[in-house]
């Protein structure tokens, strides 16, 4: 429905992952990533976790800069609060997993965005994590996703951007399905 | 192909492993007719001339369907003669079965793509009390225990089973993956009709974006009966049946369920009204609206809020899990090196990379419709062409 005749620009490279989509249909080694992370105890429930170098395409890579994310629980957990919680960091994650994808499959079908917000929330009920009650988990007990999305495309359109955006998201499949998890201590 | 090759006067053989509509024979239940009406199944100078164009053929009319044809053009059909090993051999290839050898110059692949049930990893982990089921062995409810089924994969044959079983008493639990939802009846007329008349299943492998995804597509959620019912997921939450989400693994006699359920039923129902959309707007624009109902859209799938994502399988009184997870071909016999990386054959169209090497019968082959029994016309009297220049060159 792109009506205008400015080109459409949400700033996505589509081309460069077409190519690439193409290029390690061929040669699918290239396409084997390992995403990392290493994280200090900084004092009390307080961490910092930084993230700089990958591997990807054959060979190590890495972040033009060296990010960083400290992860404390809030005072009402008697702590210091110096940064947002790790279950919040894992909204943020599926947040912007979701978001590249709009903008990135809005990019492929031609739609013009002019803005859009996700709100997320997630229930928890903390007698998991407290051990109180051994029948409630530790994790959500479910997490909604609020999209508001002004763009030059239909409703139904914008709908199935975000449904798309769900299908090819990482995040969205690391949080819906079980992963093998191995904690090692060297 | 057949029909095709013998009025091209080519020499050929068919081989069967069986009687002719083997599988139709052998590997599907009792109650299933075609998902295609009537009037659908248009072979080369060869259709239906019954009373009853809009009903689905059982699987004894099928059959009888088949030998007719069969029979009217007098294939060269050898039964019982099943194929070990097709190898290149002198420029064209030796073909060993269990008749006796042959060498020819060409061969056509019509095995088809269900040759096989395809079974995820994690029936290996089900619970020794429980018993496992496949399309190709199950017959009818009455071989299934009583107590709870769970039925994973919800396209044709995972769909028309639950009702089938939820129908006899059994409660169902039906885990849902990606599906192809559409109605069987809209604006009064069959889908198929309009798929047929609107182009659908005459757009071709080499005009649609993505052909690897498209030949991925799992078969629509279509039932052929003869009230004509639309067997979608509305249609079995209101029978009774519980949907889950895709199967994501096993563990401890505890299934696990993704949390994708309800945005996968979201994908279904916008890309069935993008079908419908599109009826529509041929309708309007070829003068069809007077003849027909008018335009509708359909309940939004229902999920509800929180579906279960994990069950313990035996405590949930669940007795047999049904396989409803897909069929692949196999081609162990085929000694030709086309097969790409994940195993499937490299073929353009039909046209194989080996010369002289064809194949039919598969999920978006050349058209949309390929797989059906109304695809095979098109597909074999293009491929015959491309078979016959191919013997002319080598002349």
């Amino acid at each position: 429905m792109a009506t205008t005749k400015t080109p459409v620009d949400n700033g996505v490279n589509v081309q460069a992952l077409l190519g690439a989509r193409e290029a390690l249909k061929k040669t699918p080694e290239g396409a084997q990533f390992q995403w990392r992370a290493t994280c200090s105890w900084v004092y009390g429930t307080h961490s910092r976790t930084t993230i700089k170098k990958y591997f990807g395409l054959g060979q190590e890579q890495q972040h033009k800069t060296e990010f960083s994310f400290d992860t404390d629980h809030p005072e009402v957990f008697a702590s210091e609060d110096k940064g947002a919680t790790p279950v919040e960091l894992v909204l943020a994650g599926l947040a912007g997993c979701l978001t590249a994808g709009v903008a990135s499959v809005a990019q492929m079908r031609e739609i013009q965005l002019r803005s859009v917000t996700a709100t997320l929330e997630a229930g928890m009920d903390i007698l998991g994590i407290l051990g109180a009650d051994s029948d409630v988990r530790n994790g959500f007990d479910g997490i909604k996703v609020t999209y508001r999305i002004d763009a030059d495309a239909t409703p139904a359109e914008i709908q199935a951007l975000v449904a798309q955006s769900q299908k090819r998201s990482a995040v969205y499949d690391i949080i819906t399905n079980p992963t093998n998890v191995t904690v090692e201590v060297v | 192909m057949s029909r095709c090759l013998t009025d091209r006067s080519i020499d050929h053989v068919v081989l069967e492993r069986g009687e002719v509509g083997n599988s139709w024979k052998t590997e599907r239940w009792d109650s299933l007719r075609l998902l295609t009406p009537n009037w659908q199944s248009r072979l080369p100078g060869f259709g239906y001339d019954g009373s009853d164009p809009d009903g689905y053929r059982t699987m004894p009319e099928t059959i009888a369907f088949i030998d007719r044809y069969a029979e009217e053009i007098s294939a060269p059909v050898r039964t019982h003669t099943r194929v070990s090993s097709v190898a290149p051999r002198d420029g064209g290839y030796a073909i060993a079965t269990s008749e006796g050898d042959w060498q020819c110059r060409t061969v056509v692949i019509a095995t088809g793509a269900c040759n096989m049930p395809s079974v995820p990893e994690v029936t290996e982990t089900v619970p020794s009390s429980i018993a496992t089921l496949t399309p190709f062995c199950y017959r009818n409810p009455g071989q299934v225990a009583e107590g709870g089924v769970l039925v994973v994969g919800a396209s044709a044959t995972g769909t028309q089973i639950a009702e089938e079983i939820q129908r006899s008493g059994r409660p169902v639990m039906l885990s849902v993956g990606e599906h192809v939802r559409v109605p069987r009846v809209y604006r009064g007329r069959d889908i198929k009709w309009w798929m047929d008349k609107a182009g659908v299943l005459d757009e071709r492998y080499d005009q649609i974006d993505d052909i690897e995804r498209a030949r991925k597509v799992p078969s629509l959620q279509l039932a052929g009966s003869p009230e004509r019912r639309t067997v979608d997921l509305n249609a079995l939450t209101r029978i009774g049946v519980q949907l889950v989400g895709r199967i994501a693994g096993i563990q401890n006699g505890k299934a696990q369920f993704s949390g994708s359920l309800r945005n996968l039923c979201t994908l279904a129902d916008l890309k069935m009204n993008r079908l419908l959309d599109r009826i529509d707007q041929w309708s309007a624009e070829n003068g069809f609206d007077g003849e027909v109902d008018p335009p509708h859209r359909f309940e939004a799938t229902v999920v509800e809020a929180s579906p279960p994502l994990g069950i313990d399988l035996v405590r949930h009184g669940i007795r047999t899990i049904l396989w409803a997870t897909g069929f692949r071909p196999d081609l162990s016999w085929l000694h030709v090196p086309v097969f790409d990386r994940k195993g499937r054959i490299r073929h353009d169209g039909g046209v194989v990379e080996a010369p002289g090497v064809y194949l039919m019968g598969m999920p978006f082959l050349r058209r949309r419709k390929s797989s059906l029994i109304d695809g095979a016309a098109d597909d074999a009297r293009d491929l015959s062409a491309h078979l016959a220049s191919f013997l002319d060159h080598r002349r």
